[in-house]
């Protein structure tokens, strides 16, 4: 099915399955309060260390073509004059255009010098200044205990891959479009006998039943595709914020090769919600995608580049302010670079993704910067949203 | 309630096996805890010193690869060797997935296993950087497996002394501040906390034990020296360990010349009563419920005690107490030892493992491990899988168990076993009205195995 299951097919459907759903975290009162706001809030987690430099390239600053020789392909599609997007993302020009797409570059979390993937996504989604601070939970997590209204189904993580980030004390809801049942009704049904004299698992596969198939088509499709889709059709509904993990941006080597192929997992992941979400909801959501760090300033002896410091952050959609590059760049030479060796950040990302859920949540700056990322500064409004 | 055949090898092993013969009694499960270890024989997972070798041999490709004057062909040359290397790292992991099931599926010992597991939970470590994120199971092999039935001090020492360990928890990067090399580092490198602080929390203590923030900096100074070499290997570096005497939990460790005062330290935290309930509780939570009575958790913390932290006495205590053998099963399995146990009753075959691509070890575990919550060697962080059944009983998580049941069974075997025996066979006398109904009335077979696989029966212990 392609439509999002409404309440009272949900209900319809809770029905049929039986009893054991009262003991069901979906359904408790809180489920049918009211959406809490009504902007959508979609966080994609880059992981391995997006090379911000060759996704959008400054290639008006006089050092880039040196650092990049073999990188620094001609056919970058002009943004701004002094930026230019990698050709593997040349899909979403038309919204750059419309201003529905933008970049912040040189920023980075706190994390520094030891460049670990483990360390600097553990960082990224506690969103804490360092780390070990005891923080077990995530930023987006903690955004959503500030805020009133959270039901069972208002945050959805999905994919198969752990979230740290929405990892907590308020409910989210974890789904993988993998785990979607595709048995013949049969199979269900005596799957659900089977269970009868376990409450707790029977409950958990009637629940698996209703949030298995929305969004699914019969193509089924690679499993980002499945995600965005899945994503989509709960954000229609009463979801307000989704949040995934694309992998497969740790480019080492060859990475004229390899990192087009993750560029087009994203630009795809990234039209798939557009066009999932429709016009009026599209209108209403921001994206934003983040990494754990850039990668080093030059390529590497093997056409890539290694684990780094500053990196870029991606936002999109028709809620946030699209069209510009927000940077302080610091600029290549190598007295300007981390250590001799990394793009300088600039500015703390989080600082962007406070600003972001400040106007799409209406989080205090306060809570903010004391709760959801504690001792943060976020600094003058960057303007990212309408 | 006490020792059944049936119970013994569902609560303290893997589920039934069509093939091979439950134990008879307690004495035979410790018996074989203690005799030789012959799934390890037959199913041998490499230890850590083949992928050290192979590693020094990567970085002299990578070195001349890198070369000035190393001509370009054979750079290319030596980077795809480098490439092979890695390649082969990753195939040996997938392949060390596979030997695990299969001491699983053909082990007659499967309590030892069960420890093991637990055990490698409860020291949990995992590969941060290059060739250690395929070391894993090395570290399990080596560090954990031996001494499941020794002094847990033994176990304790053998797992935070470990170059995995060390470098999870960033023992590596930790420096006395007025150490020799911590002077002439200046600012760049001090003391790192993690490893002391998880030492205390998670591996003896527990997180309500009688230690504060002073205690953690002590222990803190007193593992400095501890690091690796840059082939990993363990060393202590003199150089590197704060001078002067530490005190933890009020005892006084002498001056830092050699490994012995943290070996004291360790050896004390082990024996510590706040540390032998911390054991017991947790051991008592993974094999028998959520919610222990006070009665076993306090038996075996006596018998820990009494023996000077004995592993065996303490695995005897658990199996001969009759509290640890009550029913109903509450506890759920976590997916990997559920999968475990689904693998053990359909009796896979060596060779099927032997065939198995990388790409199908993934497709028909690795990943549907990961939908059902548990990405293998992945846990969330230092503190292992969590034990609270609500962790597994999640829709998504039941989903893919289900799933997997009906599906991957009939990838794995080409013929799959006639339903009503496999029933008998690997359910047994627990066997529900309800599920024996559902196996008959099923429209083929694969769906019957899974219904079967998947029933409350295979999934609580």
């Amino acid at each position: 099915m392609t439509q999002p299951l409404s309440r009272r097919q949900l209900l319809t459907r809770a029905g049929v399955i039986g009893c054991s759903l009262a003991a069901s975290p979906l359904f408790t009162p809180m489920t049918f309060a009211q959406a809490p706001w009504d902007k959508r809030l979609i966080v994609i987690i880059l992981r391995g260390g997006m090379d911000g430099l060759d996704v959008v390239r400054p290639v008006g600053d006089p050092t880039y073509a040196a650092l990049r020789p073999n990188l620094n392909t001609p056919d970058a599609p002009d943004l701004d004059g002094f930026f230019a997007l990698h050709p593997a993302l040349a899909g979403l020009m038309p919204l750059w255009r419309k201003q529905e797409l933008s970049f912040v570059h040189a920023v980075s979390t706190p994390y520094r010098d030891k460049r670990s993937h483990f360390d600097g996504q553990d960082l990224l989604e506690a969103g804490t200044s360092a780390l070990g601070s005891g923080a077990r939970d995530g930023w987006l997590n903690r955004m959503l205990q500030q805020v009133p209204g959270v039901a069972a189904d208002t945050a959805f993580a999905i994919g198969t891959t752990p979230l740290p980030v929405l990892e907590g004390s308020a409910p989210v809801a974890n789904w993988a479009p993998e785990a979607n049942l595709r048995l013949s009704p049969q199979a269900q049904r005596l799957a659900a006998l089977v269970m009868e004299e376990d409450p707790a698992l029977h409950a958990a596969l009637a629940e698996a039943q209703m949030l298995s198939g929305a969004g699914q088509d019969s193509k089924g499709g690679r499993a980002h595709q499945q995600i965005a889709r899945y994503a989509a059709a709960r954000l229609r509904g009463d979801a307000r914020v989704a949040a995934f993990s694309l992998g497969g941006w740790d480019t080492h080597g060859v990475q004229h090769r390899v990192l087009p192929r993750s560029l087009q997992t994203l630009q795809d992941s990234i039209l798939l919600l557009k066009d999932g979400l429709g016009d009026e909801v599209w209108g209403k959501t921001a994206l934003i995608a983040m990494t754990e760090f850039g990668r080093t300033a030059r390529e590497n002896g093997a056409g890539g580049t290694d684990h780094g410091t500053g990196g870029m952050m991606i936002l999109a959609g028709g809620g946030i302010k699209g069209g510009q590059i927000h940077a302080r760049w610091p600029g290549l030479t190598e007295a300007d670079l981390y250590q001799r060796r990394d793009l300088m950040p600039t500015a703390d990302v989080r600082a962007s993704a406070a600003w972001i859920m400040r106007g799409i949540a209406g989080v205090n700056r306060g809570v903010l910067e004391n709760t959801v990322f504690p001792g943060l500064d976020m600094g003058s409004d960057p303007k990212l949203l309408l | 309630m006490g020792f059944s055949p049936l119970i013994a090898e569902r609560r303290f092993g893997y589920g039934l096996s069509p093939h091979v013969a439950a134990p008879g009694s307690v004495d035979d499960m410790l018996d074989a805890v203690r005799g030789p270890d012959q799934m390890a024989d037959q199913f041998p997972i490499p230890g850590f010193r083949s992928l050290q070798q192979a590693n020094t041999i990567k970085i002299r490709f990578d070195q001349f690869a890198r070369k000035a004057t190393t001509p370009p062909d054979e750079s290319a040359e030596a980077r795809k060797k480098s490439d092979a290397i890695v390649h082969d790292f990753i195939r040996q992991r997938l392949r060390s997935f596979g030997q695990m099931q299969l001491r699983r599926i053909h082990g007659t010992s499967n309590f030892r296993e069960r420890l093991v597991a637990f055990w490698a939970n409860h020291f949990t470590a995992q590969g941060k950087i290059a060739m250690l994120r395929q070391a894993v199971p090395a570290y399990v092999e080596e560090a954990v497996r031996p001494n499941i039935s020794g002094r847990f001090a033994d176990l304790l020492t053998a797992c935070v002394t470990h170059p995995v360990m060390l470098e999870y928890l960033d023992q590596t990067a930790s420096v006395g501040p007025t150490s020799k090399r911590g002077l002439r580092a200046g600012k760049q490198r001090g003391l790192n906390e993690n490893l002391a602080r998880e030492l205390l929390e998670l591996h003896t203590l527990g997180v309500g034990g009688p230690y504060d923030q002073t205690d953690v900096r002590q222990m803190a100074e007193l593992l400095t020296g501890m690091t690796r070499t840059r082939d990993y290997t363990f060393v202590f570096r003199k150089g590197w360990a704060e001078p002067g005497r530490e005190t933890v939990l009020g005892k006084t460790y002498g001056d830092r010349q050699s490994m012995d005062p943290i070996r004291d330290a360790l050896e004390d935290l082990a024996i510590h009563p706040v540390t032998a309930r911390h054991l017991s509780t947790k051991l008592a939570v993974h094999f028998v419920s959520d919610t222990p009575s006070e009665a076993l958790i306090s038996d075996l913390t006596s018998a820990y005690l009494g023996s000077g932290g004995d592993l065996m006495v303490l695995n005897q205590t658990l199996l001969e107490h009759p509290l640890a053998w009550e029913m109903p099963a509450t506890n759920i399995r976590p997916p990997i030892e559920y999968l475990g146990t689904a693998l053990r009753a359909l009796a896979v075959p060596p060779s099927r493992f032997a065939d198995l691509r990388p790409s199908e070890t993934r497709k028909f575990f690795l990943r549907p491990l990961g939908v059902m919550g548990q990405v293998w060697e992945r846990p969330g962080g230092p503190d292992g899988w969590p034990e609270e059944d609500g962790a597994w009983v999640t829709p998504q998580g039941i989903a893919a168990r289900l799933e997997w049941a009906m599906n991957v069974p009939a990838r794995l075997l080409p013929d799959l076993p006639e339903p009503n025996a496999f029933l008998a066979q690997v359910v047994g006398p627990d066997a529900s009205e309800t599920l024996k109904f559902a196996t008959s009335a099923a429209e083929n077979r694969a769906v019957a195995v899974g219904l079967i696989l998947a029933s409350p029966a295979m999934q609580r212990r």
